[in-house]
């Protein structure tokens, strides 16, 4: 088969697959801009004619829908700080240290990703309720949390292993302690690999269900409010829903792109 | 495993402070405990006691209700049907990464696209080009093969449900997969594939003999982490078929949150896990790679 | 400005033992090489002197203090690492200034100490730059101003030339020594390269598997190595070992090598029965024809170098080398004499590998 051939082929399956993949938002995104009536059409329009902000604005209106927005984000943002805040210490210590059960730990945390959040979030429930923190979203955050600390532990350790320790010793040799050595070299060296972590953590959490559904009645966050009325709603205020919840993606990937594969890769080992 | 030498520099590297590592670890460990572990446990204690008694009577509340062989064998065709789909689908869109075609970013921005959203948004989405007035219908009706519109979610046809939740979980989480394999290429040093070129072998017998094998590794974990995914699938059921089919995490949604019945739910929650971890234990067998045959 | 004492130094990895019983005193201002293979210790030994490291028994002392369980940044040391460890996320300037900075400097002493290191290493005009934008030279150059800017005890280098490409390598080796001359420092470098370690060194400390072997000026190092390894480790080409025999039949002692055999003038402690003869390539001369005191060789392979030729000869089992004036060129396979030269000549014991009546290894005097 002749180069150019390949070539095409090879072009013409990646036009493909990506339509495949961009044409349902870009579907999505034509029925959240177009009025509530056009999203009962039939044919439906593929081109974007008379846009209009009104189904999107009917569906923020709707009940609990701006609470729960706001709710999503407050969860993720405690999701990512108890994350990032407990993990990158144990990210550093299996990066920096050569310890007795560091192999274990590793382990342990590489193996919670087999036990399901479906198996966590009913007995949380049941704890949640007990301590007077049930339909909170400091509840929510705290299961989150679970969820994500691995995942914070794997990736801080991948990106402090990358950093030269000979860095760290330099600035001991300098004048620096253990500590300030830390915070003045390895710190400042690790926040874009920090950042894009903490970024996958917000994103981690908003688009978290089951957990969020099951733990919150009154409070909930996005994904559990648009679950809970899913049966009932019109379809206005689903696709509406849709989007809103996939809108954040289309510009966190973009911005963590990079690293994701940096990511990834350790936890191929 | 490393050698002494290597182990040693490797040692030298690291300093060893008696105890602070283990302060450092200390706060993942308690959480861990005490929100996972813990919470485990009770799960099961939940699952397989009452009033303080061992008992079954959950188990079998469980295996008896209506819903459950349905759910059951919905989740296990899901498995079967989407993972071979979605490994061939993701290799080609690692294998069309890596070959460093031009507008190369764009594809790849793309393709990761999923990757950040939730399965209940892409169940509403498949179910907007599913749905009987949605957008499958009307390209096809624009493009002359239909007169009228076809019912694709045929409550009562399982099959089409099951095409229709097929399509949007492999078109949500194949992005996942392509990682983790695009991860796995990048560590195979391009010697081997330019070797076997120089003896003569076609791409596709480049990837048969050399990329395939020297990706075990990458994929056993994506193979992994993507069965245990497949047993917790839950939102993109809902949003698609609504009550029409279920599946097992579905149902222990609904025994918690409509039937306020925390046992059974623990008790298919529990479910869950056994054949996760079965799972995951059967394919970390069988495509084990002997150490003699790894070129670390 | 201090002197370094190392006493009875243990480190242990695990089963590993990579610094055996180590004693070294370092004189104030002295420049002291630890020399040796990977794997011998010797970065060990320098990253305890560091504080990078715990020692697992024995004494550090810097001038007269015990540093033995100082961290770091209280033992007054610097230090070059083999990696340059230059900040990537800090310019040249503030990368040279950091260690005064870490020991709260007033400004003004900070940019005078900063330039004047910059301007011994010739790297004003980078001050402004990140090290992104550095090549490796210039990165060593910032690493080596760092350490010297910031106030000190001891320097230590761990080494930094390694790293670089050959002929870079030469040139800072000249510029690093007349520079060290310069300021006096005690330094205590590390390298593997011991060319580097006899053209810089005012004492080699050489050093295998955890223990200083011999410790000794270059010259002395050179000439007359303790023992087998020593003799094979330093000098291009290594020195020549030779299977010989003693004898003194009722005579003047005889020393027979293959077929050949010539007298014993001076024998530094030989006792008669097999020794093995160490002698360096270029304390043998070559001759044309067979004289009294000459040893018979067959020529394998002449290698022209320009300012000297290597002959590879065969003498019985062994294979030797012989340096000789650029205008020699026998025929391979053809027959030579070759005379060593009696007070170059290295009696080694063959058990023990060590030279007879070499001094004790690794003084603890200067």
């Amino acid at each position: 088969m002749s180069a150019v051939l390949q070539r095409g082929l090879l072009y013409g399956g990646a036009l493909l697959l990506a339509l495949w993949v961009i044409l349902p938002i870009y579907f999505i995104a034509l029925a959240a801009f177009s009025t509530p009536e056009a999203v009962y059409d039939y044919p439906k329009q593929l081109v974007p004619r008379d846009v209009s902000t009104e189904t999107l604005r009917f569906f923020l209106n709707s009940e609990g829908v701006l609470g729960s927005l706001w709710r999503s984000i407050e969860v993720a943002a405690l999701t990512l700080a108890f994350s990032l805040g407990i993990g990158t210490p144990a990210g550093y210590a299996l990066a920096r240290f050569v310890f007795r059960g560091a192999d274990t730990f590793r382990i342990a945390i590489v193996s919670t990703r087999a036990f399901p959040i479906v198996i966590l979030s009913i007995p949380l429930a049941v704890m949640f309720l007990r301590w007077g923190i049930d339909d909170s979203i400091l509840g929510v955050s705290l299961a989150h949390t679970a969820l994500a600390l691995p995942f914070a532990v794997l990736v801080t350790s991948s990106v402090f292993a990358g950093i030269s320790v000979e860095l760290e010793e330099a600035a001991m040799t300098l004048g620096c302690s253990r500590l300030t050595a830390f915070l003045k070299i390895a710190l400042p060296l690790a926040l874009p690999g920090l950042a894009a972590a903490a970024i996958f953590t917000f994103i981690i959490s908003w688009n978290e269900v089951f957990a969020a559904s099951i733990l919150t009645l009154q409070n909930r966050t996005l994904p559990a409010q648009v679950l809970a009325v899913l049966e009932q709603s019109p379809l206005p205020y689903r696709f509406a829903g849709g989007f809103f919840m996939l809108a954040p993606s289309l510009v966190v990937i973009f911005v963590i792109r990079k690293y994701l594969f940096n990511m990834w890769g350790r936890v191929v080992r | 495993m490393a050698t002494i030498a290597e182990r040693r520099s490797l040692a030298s590297r690291l300093r060893r402070w008696e105890g602070l590592p283990y302060w450092l670890v200390l706060p993942t460990l308690a959480y861990l405990a005490l929100f996972f572990a813990w919470p485990m446990i009770q799960s099961f204690e939940l699952a397989f006691r009452e009033e303080g008694v061992w008992t079954l009577d959950h188990l079998r509340t469980m295996k008896n209700d209506l819903r459950f062989g349905e759910a059951m064998r919905f989740t296990l065709l899901l498995i079967v049907v989407i993972v071979p789909v979605q490994f061939v689908l993701a290799i080609g869109m690692a294998l069309l990464v890596n070959a460093k075609l031009r507008g190369r970013g764009i594809f790849l921005y793309i393709f990761l696209l999923p990757l950040a959203i939730s399965d209940l948004a892409a169940g509403i989405v498949w179910s907007a080009i599913f749905t009987e007035t949605g957008y499958l219908n009307t390209i096809l009706q624009r493009l002359g093969f239909l007169e009228t519109p076809y019912i694709w979610l045929n409550p009562l046809e399982e099959h089409q449900l099951l095409f229709a939740v097929v399509m949007a979980e492999i078109w949500r989480s194949t992005a996942l997969i392509m990682i983790i394999l695009v991860a796995g290429l990048q560590g195979i040093p391009r010697d081997y594939t330019e070797a076997a070129e120089v003896f003569g072998a076609s791409f596709f017998q480049r990837v048969r003999h050399v990329i395939l094998p020297m990706l075990k590794p990458a994929l056993q974990v994506a193979l992994v982490l993507r069965v245990i995914l497949a047993f917790e699938v839950f939102a993109t059921v809902i949003a698609i078929t609504g009550a029409s089919t279920t599946v097992l995490a579905a149902e222990a949604w609904r025994w918690q949150t409509s039937n306020f019945d925390s046992n059974v739910a623990a008790a298919y929650a529990s479910l869950i896990l056994v054949l996760s971890v079965v799972s995951a234990g059967l394919i970390l067998r069988l495509l084990r790679t002997p150490s003699e045959r790894l070129l670390r | 400005m201090a002197d370094v004492r190392f006493e009875a130094i243990r480190k242990t990895f695990g089963k590993v033992v990579a610094v055996d019983d180590v004693d070294l005193a370092v004189p104030d201002g002295e420049f002291t090489v630890l020399l040796g293979p990977s794997g011998c210790g010797k970065t060990t030994l320098l990253r305890c002197l560091a504080g990078l490291e715990k020692v697992d028994g024995g004494r550090v002392l810097i001038g007269s203090r015990d540093a033995t369980d100082q961290p770091p940044r209280r033992r007054r040391i610097a230090m070059v690492f083999q990696s340059y460890a230059v900040f990537p996320h800090m310019r040249v300037y503030d990368n040279i200034g950091f260690g005064l900075k870490m020991q709260k400097t007033k400004k003004a002493t900070v940019k005078e100490r900063v330039h004047s290191a910059a301007e011994l290493l010739h790297i004003e005009e980078l001050l402004d730059r990140y090290p992104a934008q550095l090549s490796g030279g210039q990165r060593q150059r910032v690493a080596v101003a760092r350490a010297i800017a910031t106030p000190n005890d001891v320097l230590l280098m761990d080494e930094p030339l390694s790293n670089l490409d050959a002929l870079l390598r030469m040139e800072m080796r000249a510029e690093l020594k007349a520079l060290l001359q310069q300021l006096g420092t005690t330094t205590i470098y590390v390298t593997h390269d011991q060319v580097e370690a006899l053209s810089m060194g005012d004492r080699v400390a050489v050093m295998n598997a955890g223990r200083i072997v011999q410790a000794d000026t270059p010259l002395a190092v050179y000439d007359r190595p303790a023992d087998m390894f020593v003799g094979g480790f330093i000098g291009t080409p290594p020195m020549n070992f030779l299977e010989a025999e003693v004898s003194a039949n009722g005579g003047a002692p005889h020393v027979r090598l293959g077929e050949s055999s010539f007298p014993l003038d001076d024998g530094a402690g030989v006792r008669p029965g097999k020794v093995v003869l160490g002698i360096r390539a270029e304390a043998i001369a070559v001759e044309q024809e067979r004289r009294d005191g000459t040893i018979q060789a067959t020529v394998v392979v002449v290698e022209p170098l320009g300012s000297h030729n290597l002959l590879t000869v065969r003498i019985g089992e062994d294979l030797v080398k012989v340096s000789t004036r650029p205008d020699v060129f026998p025929e391979p396979a053809s027959d030579l004499w070759l005379r060593f030269e009696p007070a170059r000549i290295r009696w080694m014991d063959p058990d023990t590998r060590a030279a007879f009546g070499a001094p004790a290894p690794a003084g603890t005097e200067a």
